[in-house]
């Protein structure tokens, strides 16, 4: 194994260059972690969704900040501020319909990125900090698009943020108070819109903190890959550039089309029709649904026919998440080389889209069983499946590298080409 | 070593100074924090916007829901049918989830009027009136469903509707945000 993160292989070649570099040694750091950075040769298309979510990341950062320029958070003003936008503001329409659709694409991106990283066991060791920094930046995620959906002020934000609020009312003890101070009043209103604004620009760049701690993590032990094996010499591993900014910027266009997709063609199906209409605290829409993303965790809310013991089990369908490096007792981290895992990883799988669909329909009769039957075996998926199937399991026996992996068994023994580094031929 | 023997034999001043300044910092760090925190409970404004309201009882029909405004809560002002009191007086208390007397949720005297909270105690919807299988209340949102005296009888809601503080002014007015002395 070579000596990637620890010493660069950056030379600057300059006089101000060198001069630089001695005092802020930042494009040594940067050649270092995303030009000559070793990844593993076998890594597929799902390990390119990291460099999707940080686009996207990027994308509406930079479309909120110049909606916030148009936006008026007040409780009168907000629902008209959105028309306004939608009307008079130059390409403000665009702007909007890629900010509020560049939400559902950065959970497309991420919910691949996070089962990608359940089926390839990307959470185990030594991985464990690097995938919990994952799990606090879905959470971020999760109160972002929350608080931004609330923004518009129509039907559908104004009953999400009711709903949402008296939700955390049910934390005994404290719950009380905590729903004051996000109120700023007695009931859901302007004081509340004001501060959902103010937190929705914060949470952003606390994701990006999170982000390069995220990014940092991932450099000490390196990628995982799909066969889970480590990288054993200098043949298992490509550098970063030119391989995996090819293939990630040609996954990235291949995204961007998927996304302008629905900005083009269906900017409001991802969304309600309720929220074009103005808030109003004396109705309740006939049918409240959260944005799809969020389905499966209120089908769980909603199971539980009691109203603390819902929060629990929402709260905890993701904490359960961040245990999980830790209820996996299998060895072998890639579901490849584990036949009865991947199985029971697919079932959960369905079993999270049939929430999904699930917490889309009305709360009553065969709905709310079925929505306990799939909330039950999401928690045994982890609480139980996955402890088990470590113990019972045999898994199938693992390749000797990963260039075997890639090129069959025997191909570490034989050299390797000068084929394998374009990026050496200038 | 003969150091560490004499700091843990008897406090020195060097002590006394590393317990006092980290009293202090924390002491500062709380008062910094007070003001921040402080300043996101309800403001002099909405704390003022939250005086007491009166309502006219007399346009409102036997067997109409008034809905109204109370800091910003939906407030509903039922007025009762004789059907609606028997039905709500008439219930076994033991197979109610959150039992009370239909007599402790309406002001002695005035069982026609039921003033409750609008939003259901479950997440807070705005059930829908004269519906559900009690005539009550249903709430459209998760399924709970109350009855005429706003009591929880089915769904994930935890407790029943709750009574704003509010009094009899006349027999035709009430002021609501005010406990009255019979309350």
């Amino acid at each position: 194994m070579n000596d990637h993160h620890h010493a660069t292989t950056y030379v600057p070649k300059s006089a101000f260059a060198k001069w630089f570099e001695s005092r802020l040694p930042i494009a040594g750091l940067i050649h270092s972690s995303f030009v000559a950075f070793p990844v593993p040769r076998n890594l597929n298309y799902f390990w390119t969704f990291g460099g999707v979510l940080f686009v996207m990341l990027v994308l509406q950062i930079v479309t909120g900040v110049i909606l916030a320029m148009h936006y008026t958070p007040e409780a009168t003003k907000a629902f008209d501020s959105v028309e306004h936008i939608m009307r008079n503001v130059n390409y403000g329409w665009l702007l909007r319909y890629l900010h509020a659709n560049g939400a559902s694409m950065f959970f497309v991106a991420v919910y691949i990125h996070i089962f990608r990283n359940l089926y390839y066991g990307s959470y185990k060791a030594p991985r464990e900090v690097l995938y919990i920094l994952g799990v606090i930046i879905y959470l971020l995620m999760m109160a972002t698009a929350f608080l931004g959906y609330t923004l518009p002020w129509g039907q559908m934000s104004f009953w999400g943020a009711t709903v949402i609020t008296n939700i955390l009312a049910a934390i005994p003890v404290v719950g009380d108070a905590i729903q004051s101070l996000l109120w700023g009043g007695y009931s859901v209103g302007n004081p509340t819109l004001n501060r959902f604004f103010s937190l929705h620009y914060l949470l952003p760049f606390m994701i990006v903190g999170v982000v390069i701690l995220h990014v940092w993590a991932l450099h000490v032990p390196g990628n995982n890959n799909p066969a889970g094996i480590d990288i054993q010499s200098g043949r298992d591993a490509v550098p970063f550039h030119p391989y995996m900014t090819v293939k990630d910027g040609f996954s990235l266009v291949v995204f961007l089309i998927f996304f302008a997709w629905w900005v083009f063609y269906m900017p409001n199906y991802l969304g309600h029709a309720d929220n074009y209409i103005p808030a109003n605290p004396a109705v309740t829409p006939a049918h409240i649904v959260p944005e799809w993303y969020f389905l499966p965790f209120y089908a769980i809310l909603r199971a539980i026919p009691d109203k603390l013991g819902g929060v629990i089990a929402m709260f905890g369908s993701i904490v359960v998440l961040a245990l999980v490096p830790w209820l996996d007792t299998s060895k072998v981290r890639s579901a490849v080389y584990r036949p009865i895992y991947k199985q029971f990883f697919w079932i959960w799988v369905v079993v999270c889209v049939i929430l999904g669909w699930l917490g889309a329909k009305p709360a009553e009769g065969g709905y709310v069983i079925a929505a306990r039957i799939a909330t039950a075996y999401y928690f045994a998926h982890f609480l139980v499946i996955m402890p088990l199937i470590g113990f019972f399991e045999k898994p199938k026996p693992l390749p000797r590298s990963i260039v075997d992996s890639v090129l069959g068994p025997g191909a570490s023994r034989i050299p390797v080409g000068a084929a394998a580094a374009p990026q050496a031929k200038g | 070593m003969a150091d560490a023997v004499v700091s843990t034999a008897e406090p020195t001043r060097r002590d006394f100074l590393y317990l006092a300044t980290t009293a202090a910092v924390g002491v500062g760090a709380a008062a910094t924090v007070w003001p921040l925190v402080g300043a996101m409970a309800p403001d002099a404004d909405t704390v003022a916007a939250g005086a007491p309201v009166e309502l006219d009882l007399t346009p409102i029909a036997e067997g109409q829901i008034v809905k109204v405004f109370w800091r910003g809560k939906l407030i509903f002002v039922r007025h009762r049918t004789e059907a609606e009191i028997k039905a709500a007086q008439d219930v076994n208390l033991d197979a109610l989830r959150d039992p009370q007397p239909d007599s402790a949720r309406v002001k002695e005297g005035h069982a026609d009027w039921l003033v409750v909270y609008g939003n259901c105690t479950h997440l807070g919807c705005v059930p829908l009136g004269n519906s559900g299988e009690y005539n009550g209340w249903f709430c459209p949102c998760h399924g709970s469903v109350f009855d005429t005296s706003g009591r929880i009888r089915q769904g994930p809601a935890p407790i029943n509707l709750p009574i704003p503080p509010y009094t009899f002014v006349s027999d035709t007015k009430i002021r609501i945000g005010e406990s009255g002395a019979t309350a």
